[in-house]
């Protein structure tokens, strides 16, 4: 078989327009190679500028000062707690919000009943809502002056619940898709060959939404680890990392960038914590079927 | 498979008291909060001179961030979907990056490149152009947050629509200029669109990353969000109403946000 046509016809849209002394389609081709070039050089040169540029100079920081001085600040007392109990958080909240998500996704598509499509639309909210408006309202909802007599302001399940809420739409959108495309012959099926509801959810269901599942268990774990304006008023004394890094950076005293070294060391370390799961769980996910 | 009705009934149950819990009793509580003195008061509290100054930033925040990570992102879609370029692979796990790292690393992550002791930062200071401390910082802060967003709406849309009516316009005479304006954007409006919401709902409503690079000036380098944290921290006159009040005005933005984002979610299903 003839390998096909080059798909890339429009690589150069911001590109000069073919000179007008060769033919047009020749011309096209030779700029469009130039154009995805330089394309992919400005992108880059941007991405570079507000991005990358940054997140190599906390590496530098955060190594700049040597390696004890890199190992001591994510092993000092205040940063091992704060990144222990960050990851615990996380991960109950990661863990938590799928299992409830996946309820939600499974109402959202397999249930009938009227009103549905608005709370459909409601599920987004959170990645509408500034997070520090969920915080406040989760304090007075849920704090000391509670309508609803439930005080939990400065304790470790408020903080999980405004995570929750952060992270309901990674939970709920990731599974919803993969549920409203699954064949419901082969759940019809295994029924008429026996099988009871419950057997039908675990082998035949939950083995196909599983890396829907992985995947957003792993995006909302991601998220929870570095989550600051959500929690930011409600966390009190709960050491969580991303409290202690923007306290390590107000704090910064003496000149020059090594003033930075420990919040840029515990930076670096919680991010590699965030990435190694996060890549772990997508395995996971993608892994046979265990 | 039938769901026998009691688990029907449950099911449903725990879903609708979960989003009760965590979302409808919130948004119900602020507003019922704020306009429980009079819907003067809390006009009042929206329109102090810091409350006015801090929703111009804000929209100044946006108004820059935006239009540049459009730019980006449909540029940067079109590379990486379009073209053959070495190292577009690379360059696609790295937009990535602004999704996994946490909002203070990124302000962290500025100051030491733009700060005045910054590895970039002192030349803008001898230039008279500080960034850090600097409304042009909390800018810079919002661009990195809500960098992917236009980007990963608009290219698994390019992806769909295919290159057959870019290769007619080019067969019949068009320049790959007039190509991209008259055939690919409108082809890829809808995407484009849900990308610049995203990108808006985050540039408004972004507090850890501007919290970082804002010298939290009252009038000059405070923004919405901003003002949420520091009425609700440094309980000034009206107390904690004045801070339900800024909520309030960002829940109602939010909620533009969201139902542009439900009028355009039928229509990006069917585009993608």
């Amino acid at each position: 078989m003839s390998p096909p046509p080059p798909a890339d016809t429009l690589a150069a849209p911001l590109g000069a327009p073919p000179p007008g002394s060769t033919s047009r389609a020749h011309a096209g081709l030779r700029v469009r190679g130039a154009g995805g070039a330089l394309g992919l050089g400005l992108s880059t040169l941007y991405l570079s500028i507000f991005v990358l540029i940054p997140v190599a100079a906390v590496v530098d920081v955060a190594l700049g000062s040597g390696w004890h001085a890199f190992w001591t600040s994510f092993t000092n007392t205040v940063a091992l707690t704060a990144l222990e109990q960050t990851l615990a958080i996380s991960a109950v909240v990661a863990a938590v919000g799928s299992v409830l998500g996946t309820v939600v996704a499974w109402v959202l598509v397999r249930d009938q009943f009227g009103g549905k499509q608005i709370l459909n639309s409601v599920i987004d909210l959170p990645f509408a809502l500034p997070t520090i408006v969920a915080s406040l309202a989760l304090l007075g909802l849920y704090g000391t002056s509670s309508p609803v007599g439930i005080d939990i302001a400065l304790t470790k399940t408020i903080v999980g619940v405004a995570l929750l809420f952060v992270t309901l739409p990674f939970a709920v959108r990731s599974v919803q898709p993969v549920l409203l495309e699954l064949d419901q012959e082969v759940e019809e099926a295994a029924a008429s060959l026996g099988a009871a509801n419950a057997t039908t959810f675990r082998r035949i269901v939950l083995p196909a939404l599983r890396p829907a599942i992985l995947s957003g268990t792993a995006l909302s774990f991601a998220r929870c680890m570095g989550e600051y304006g959500s929690i930011v008023l409600l966390a009190g004394k709960v050491q969580i990392a991303s409290l202690v890094i923007f306290a390590d950076v107000e704090s910064a005293t003496g000149s020059g960038n090594s003033a930075y070294q420990p919040a840029a060391g515990l930076s670096v370390a919680l991010l590699a914590i965030a990435l190694a799961v996060l890549f772990g769980l997508r395995k996971w996910g993608t892994d046979g079927d265990g | 498979m039938t769901v026998r009705p009691v688990w029907k009934y449950s099911l449903r149950a725990v879903a609708l008291a979960y989003l009760a819990a965590l979302l409808l009793a919130p948004v119900v509580f602020i507003f019922i909060r704020t306009f429980e003195h009079g819907f003067s008061t809390a006009w009042a509290y929206m329109t102090t001179p810091a409350a006015i100054s801090a929703f111009w930033l804000s929209v100044l925040i946006a108004a820059i961030a935006v239009p540049l990570n459009t730019i980006f992102g449909v540029g940067t879609a079109l590379v990486l979907v379009r073209s053959k370029a070495r190292g577009r692979k690379i360059l696609d796990a790295l937009i990535d990056i602004p999704f996994v790292v946490s909002p203070v690393i990124i302000g962290l992550a500025l100051i030491v490149v733009y700060g005045i002791h910054g590895w970039f930062g002192s030349w803008f200071v001898d230039h008279g152009i500080p960034i850090i401390f600097d409304p042009r910082g909390m800018i810079i802060a919002t661009v990195f947050v809500s960098l992917p967003f236009c980007v990963r709406e608009v290219a698994p849309v390019l992806m769909e629509v295919g290159t057959e009516q870019e290769q007619a316009a080019a067969t019949l005479g068009a320049s790959s200029w007039q190509t991209f304006w008259r055939v690919t954007l409108p082809s890829i409006r809808v995407g484009v669109a849900y990308g610049v919401v995203l990108t808006t709902a985050r540039a408004l409503g972004e507090i850890g990353a501007v919290a970082v690079v804002s010298s939290n000036v009252l009038g000059s380098t405070v923004s919405l969000p901003l003002l949420v944290k520091y009425r609700t921290q440094t309980l000034g006159p009206g107390g904690i109403t004045a801070a339900y009040a800024t909520g309030v005005e960002l829940a109602v933005m939010s909620l533009i946000v969201l139902l542009a984002m439900t009028l355009l979610a039928p229509q990006r299903k069917d585009a993608r």
